[in-house]
C-alpha cells in the first residue's frame, strides 16, 4: 500500500510545479512528471504478486499472468504523451522566438 | 518486491523536486531523464516489458527535443524576489495538495494492497484469449482486438498532433511573428 | 544544419542500420515477443533520428524528406482504418472483426489480421515521430536567432 502513497506524492510534486513555476520550460517538464506518475498508477493496479510477463507458451499454459488490460491502455499513452508534449514544446519555441523570454509574467506585459 | 519499488519511487520524487528547482534549465531537464529512465526499471520490476521497451525509447527522443529548445534560450530561470502574488499562489497549491491527499486516503481504502489486484475484466482476458485472438503476446491481443476502438482513436490522435506541430513550426507569417498579433497592434 | 565530426558519422553508420533491423523484428514479431506496433515504430524513428543528428543536411535534403514522410504517415492512418471497415465487409459485420483464418498460436504466420495492424500502426508512429523531430530542426535553421 505504500506504493500507491508514493506514486500519488510523485504526482502531487508534479501539480505543485505546474502552479508555482513561471518558467515556461519548467511548466512542461511537470505536466511530463504529473503523467508518469499515472502510468506508473497504472502499472501498480494491474499487478499480480507471483505473476509472469502476459507472454502466453503453449507447451506450459498453466501459470498465473499479469493483468494484460492496464499495460495496454498505458502502451497507447506513453506514445500519446510524446507526441503532446511535443506540440506543447513547438508552441513554446514560438512564443521564445516572438518575446524572447520564456518567463510567463512578462508575456503577460508585452501584450499588444 | 514492494521496497524495491518504494525505494525507486523515492528516487524518482528527488529527482523531480531538484528538477522543478534547478537554476540552470539544461541541468533541469537532464534530472527530467532521472524519472523517466527510473520508471523503465519500475515496469521491469512489475513485469510489463512492452512498456519497458516503449518508454525508454519515448525518453530518449523527448529527451533530444527538450534540449533542441533549450539551447536555444539563454538557459537561466530568472528568480525575482517572492512577492504577494507569488506568496499566495504558493499557499493555495499547498491548500490544494492537503485537500487532494485527503481525498486519496479516504480512496485508497478501496484499493486492494500491491500484488492482490481483483479486477473485474482480469479474467475473460487472460483465460482463453491467446485461442480467441490467436496471438501470444496478450497485449497485442488486448490492443488491436479486444479493444480495437481505442487503438483506432490513438491513431487518430496522433495524426492530429502533427498537424498541429506543422501548423505552428512551418507555416509562415507575414514578415515576422505572427501576422495577427501584428495586425492588432497596428490598430490599436 | 551542419553534420558533427568525423568519429560520431562513422559511429552512427555502424549502429544505425542494426537498430533499423531490430526495430523491423520488434514489429514483424510483435504478436509472439514483447514489443509490437508501438515499440518497433519508436525504435525506427530513433535510428533515423540519430542518422539525422549524425549527418544533417548532408545525407538528404530535409525538406524533400519531410514531404515525403508526411505522404507515408497519411497512407499508414488510412490502411489501418481501411482494414478494420475489412472486418465489416467480411466475415460476421461486425468492425474490426478478425477475418482471416487464426493458425496455431506460437507460429510467426498466425493470428489473422493482428500482424497487418502491427505494421501499418509502426510505420505510422515511426513516420509521425519523425516529422515531429524534423518540422523542428527545420524551423531552426530557416530563422536563426
Amino acid at each position: 500500500m505504500t506504493a500507491y502513497y508514493m506514486c500519488f506524492g510523485l504526482f502531487l510534486v508534479g501539480l505543485y510545479g505546474v502552479i508555482t513555476r513561471r518558467n515556461l520550460v519548467k511548466i512542461a517538464i511537470s505536466l511530463s512528471i504529473m503523467e508518469i506518475s499515472a502510468f506508473l498508477f497504472f502499472a501498480l493496479i494491474g499487478y499480480i504478486s507471483g505473476g509472469v510477463a502476459p507472454i502466453v507458451n503453449p507447451a506450459d499454459p498453466d501459470k498465473v499472468y499479469v493483468d494484460p488490460l492496464p499495460q495496454a491502455l498505458v502502451l497507447t499513452a506513453i506514445v500519446i504523451g510524446l507526441a503532446t508534449t511535443a506540440l506543447l514544446l513547438a508552441v513554446i519555441i514560438r512564443i521564445y522566438r516572438k518575446y524572447n523570454t520564456f518567463d510567463i509574467r512578462e508575456i503577460r506585459n508585452l501584450r499588444g | 518486491m514492494e521496497l524495491a519499488i518504494c525505494i525507486i519511487t523515492g528516487f524518482m520524487i528527488l529527482g523531480a523536486i531538484y528538477a522543478i528547482h534547478a537554476k540552470d534549465l539544461l541541468s533541469a531537464v537532464i534530472t527530467c531523464g532521472i524519472v523517466g529512465y527510473s520508471l523503465v526499471i519500475c515496469f521491469l520490476l512489475l513485469k510489463a516489458p512492452d512498456l519497458a521497451i516503449v518508454q525508454i525509447v519515448v525518453d530518449t527522443i523527448t529527451l533530444i527535443i527538450m534540449v533542441a529548445v533549450v539551447l536555444d534560450s539563454s538557459r537561466e530561470e530568472r528568480f525575482s524576489r517572492l512577492d504577494l502574488s507569488g506568496r499566495i499562489t504558493a499557499f493555495t497549491s499547498l491548500v490544494v495538495i492537503g485537500i487532494l491527499l485527503y481525498f486519496f486516503v479516504i480512496a485508497a481504502e478501496n484499493l486492494d494492497a500491491l500484488g492482490n489486484s481483483t479486477l473485474r475484466m482480469a479474467a475473460p482476458y487472460i483465460n482463453g484469449a491467446a485461442e480467441k485472438t490467436g496471438s501470444a503476446n496478450l497485449v497485442t491481443g488486448v490492443v488491436f482486438d479486444f479493444r480495437g476502438y481505442d487503438t483506432m482513436g490513438e491513431a487518430v490522435v496522433l495524426v492530429t498532433a502533427v498537424i498541429g506541430v506543422l501548423a505552428v513550426l512551418r507555416i509562415k507569417g507575414k514578415k515576422e511573428g505572427f501576422g495577427l498579433l501584428k495586425e492588432d497592434s497596428a490598430k490599436a | 544544419m551542419k553534420g558533427m565530426s568525423i568519429i560520431v558519422k562513422k559511429t552512427a553508420q555502424l549502429i544505425s542500420g542494426m537498430i533499423f533491423i531490430y526495430g523491423i523484428y520488434v514489429i514483424v514479431h510483435g504478436h509472439l515477443t514483447p514489443g509490437g506496433g508501438f515499440a518497433g515504430g519508436v525504435i525506427l524513428a530513433g535510428s533515423l533520428i540519430l542518422v539525422t543528428l549524425a549527418y544533417g543536411e548532408e545525407f538528404f535534403k530535409l525538406v524533400r524528406e519531410e514531404m515525403g514522410t508526411t505522404i507515408v504517415e497519411s497512407l499508414a492512418t488510412i490502411s489501418v482504418i481501411l482494414i478494420a471497415v475489412g472486418g465489416f465487409l467480411f466475415g460476421s459485420k461486425i468492425f474490426f472483426n478478425n477475418f482471416l483464418p487464426r493458425g496455431t498460436v506460437g507460429e510467426l504466420v498466425s493470428a489473422g489480421v493482428l500482424p497487418l495492424y502491427n505494421i501499418f500502426v509502426g510505420t505510422e508512429v515511426a513516420s509521425s515521430i519523425f516529422i515531429i523531430f524534423l518540422s523542428l530542426i527545420i524551423f531552426k535553421e530557416e530563422s536563426p536567432k
